[in-house]
């Protein structure tokens, strides 16, 4: 069994912080907004709690705070500042959601808002994130592996790769009225890589569910890829035979490339990769090839030119 | 043209106004509303040098569409605050996020927008320790003509912003535009005074 992350037994559970029935009475909180308040600027109700068994591949790195975690954000549907994210993210809907997977599938599935929750035991997985722009952090996720998903649907033969899509709904995505990013945000992952054990589907972080600015209800982490991989706020999940086109290749193909390993070796243009800072910290460190996930990915890229195909 | 005078609280006004940026940073930080402290003050330091910057090339053309040559009196002052921040940021960097020296060394060789800001730097930092009334006695006309750095240095100040920015341009655009147009106006300026000269 690999390391697991033992609480410290003077926290209290996410359940004394979010009485039971407050959390359960969101839906009726929901159609009060809705029937009433134009704006839908109140928020919805708190983050609920959510249970997890611990999952293989933890870090026994400490993780980053919960503040450090929603209050620097990459999430250009609500602008592009570290700190929009958690400024605009109030005003998005999740609940209703409908997350529809289809394409190259044998059993075609469409997932309401409770069901994202029900796909396979939830796990808690400690993982790394590093973005590209040469930041980390420790992140202790809430998920399921996306292969539990993928195995449910059947993917054909002609589904040899998974496109992701982000919600586009300007009305609650302040940055999705700009010209930021051509929307709505795209990305995907070859089928071995979306199979791969380590790539989570999470629907939580530290104990609740996703906070909006993290991409809720549902998102993809891919920790040995830069974080603009780990698609936010999914609402369709596609197995297509070639190779989709994602967001930040479209925008800079010479820049960001399908793959996006982390890579130490292979530099961004503008920028080197050799090393990161983790978010909080005052020095940086050393980059780990595939963010230190080669154990389990290196073999998927056996054969690829890994400076050709960054 | 009657010269108007600068009041006398302009100078202390502006001394006072440039630590703001600064010091309402530092409180950020301290009430811990910086999710990442390194890269908070390093972004603020950052912007705050390439405003003062543009803003002591603003003053020359306002004194002289102005006809208010008393404003020239400020033009140290703010130039001495844009190279203070830019020092800042610099320290920032080296300090807060760089760690092991020979990280520091492989990340500055390696991204380009690393070594454009600190040319940038180098080339503030004559300006900065010629700024004096001592120094501008010495050197006499050769004065002016050092201090005719900070075009270059304004210059890539702007690309290091764009170059770092990684997708939004719309920032570095507006300094990129506001630089052209400081100089743009000295451009023509030298030219049409040439012409009346001849």
């Amino acid at each position: 069994m690999p390391l697991i992350r033992l609480s410290d037994p003077s926290a209290p559970l996410p359940s004394e912080i979010t009485p039971q029935a407050v959390y359960l009475d969101r839906r009726r909180f929901l159609a009060t907004g809705a029937a009433g308040v134009a704006g839908l600027l109140l928020p919805e109700a708190h983050a609920a709690p959510l249970k997890a068994a611990p999952g293989p591949y933890s870090l026994k790195e400490k993780p980053n705070s919960l503040d450090e975690i929603t209050h620097y954000n990459n999430f250009y549907e609500f602008g592009s500042s570290k700190t929009d994210p958690a400024k605009y993210a109030g005003q998005l809907v999740v609940d209703p959601w409908t997350l529809k997977i289809g394409g190259h599938v044998a059993r075609p599935l469409t997932l309401d808002y409770d069901q994202l929750f029900r796909i396979a035991p939830l796990e808690e997985r400690i993982y790394r994130l590093r973005c590209v722009e040469g930041w980390s952090m420790v992140i202790p996720w809430i998920g399921v592996p996306l292969a539990s998903l993928l195995k449910q649907v059947q993917p054909t033969s002609k589904g040899r790769f998974v496109q992701f899509v982000t919600l586009e709904r300007p009305s609650q995505m302040p940055g999705q009225r700009t010209d930021l990013l051509p929307w709505p945000y795209r990305e995907g992952l070859r089928i071995d890589e979306a199979m791969n054990p380590l790539t989570l589907l999470a629907v939580g972080l530290y104990g609740e569910t996703l906070p909006k600015q993290n991409g809720a209800p549902i998102r993809l982490v891919a920790p040995w890829k830069y974080g603009f991989k780990s698609i936010k706020s999914i609402v369709a999940i596609n197995l297509v035979e070639q190779q989709p086109t994602t967001t930040w290749q479209q925008l800079a193909p010479n820049e960001y490339g399908f793959f996006a390993n982390v890579n130490p070796e292979v530099d961004h243009p503008r920028w080197s990769q050799a090393n990161e800072r983790r978010v909080g910290e005052f020095s940086r460190r050393k980059t780990l090839m595939f963010n230190g996930y080669g154990e389990q990915v290196a073999g998927m890229y056996s054969k690829l030119d890994l400076r050709r195909w960054f | 043209m009657a010269a108007r005078p600068l009041p006398l609280w302009a100078k202390p006004l502006l001394f006072a106004l440039c630590t703001v940026p600064l010091l309402h940073a530092a409180w950020r930080v301290y009430q811990g509303e910086a999710a990442d402290p390194a890269d908070y003050l390093t972004r603020e330091s950052g912007w705050w040098a390439l405003a003062l910057l543009l803003a002591t090339l603003t003053i020359t053309p306002l004194v002289k569409l102005g006809h208010w040559p008393q404003l020239m009196r400020l033009r140290r002052m703010l130039g001495l605050y844009a190279f203070a921040y830019a020092s800042v940021h610099l320290a920032i960097y080296l300090l807060l996020s760089g760690g092991d020296p020979a990280i520091i060394g492989d990340d500055i060789m390696k991204s380009p927008y690393i070594v454009v800001g600190f040319s940038a730097w180098l080339l503030l930092l004559p300006l900065a320790i010629t700024s004096t009334d001592g120094w501008m006695r010495r050197l006499k006309r050769r004065w002016s003509q050092l201090h005719r750095l900070i075009y270059p240095a304004s210059m890539l100040a702007v690309i290091h912003f764009w170059w770092l920015t990684k997708s939004d341009m719309r920032q570095p655009l507006l300094f990129a535009l506001l630089l052209g147009v400081l100089l743009a106006w000295r451009v023509w300026r030298h030219r049409t005074q040439r012409t009346r000269g001849a």
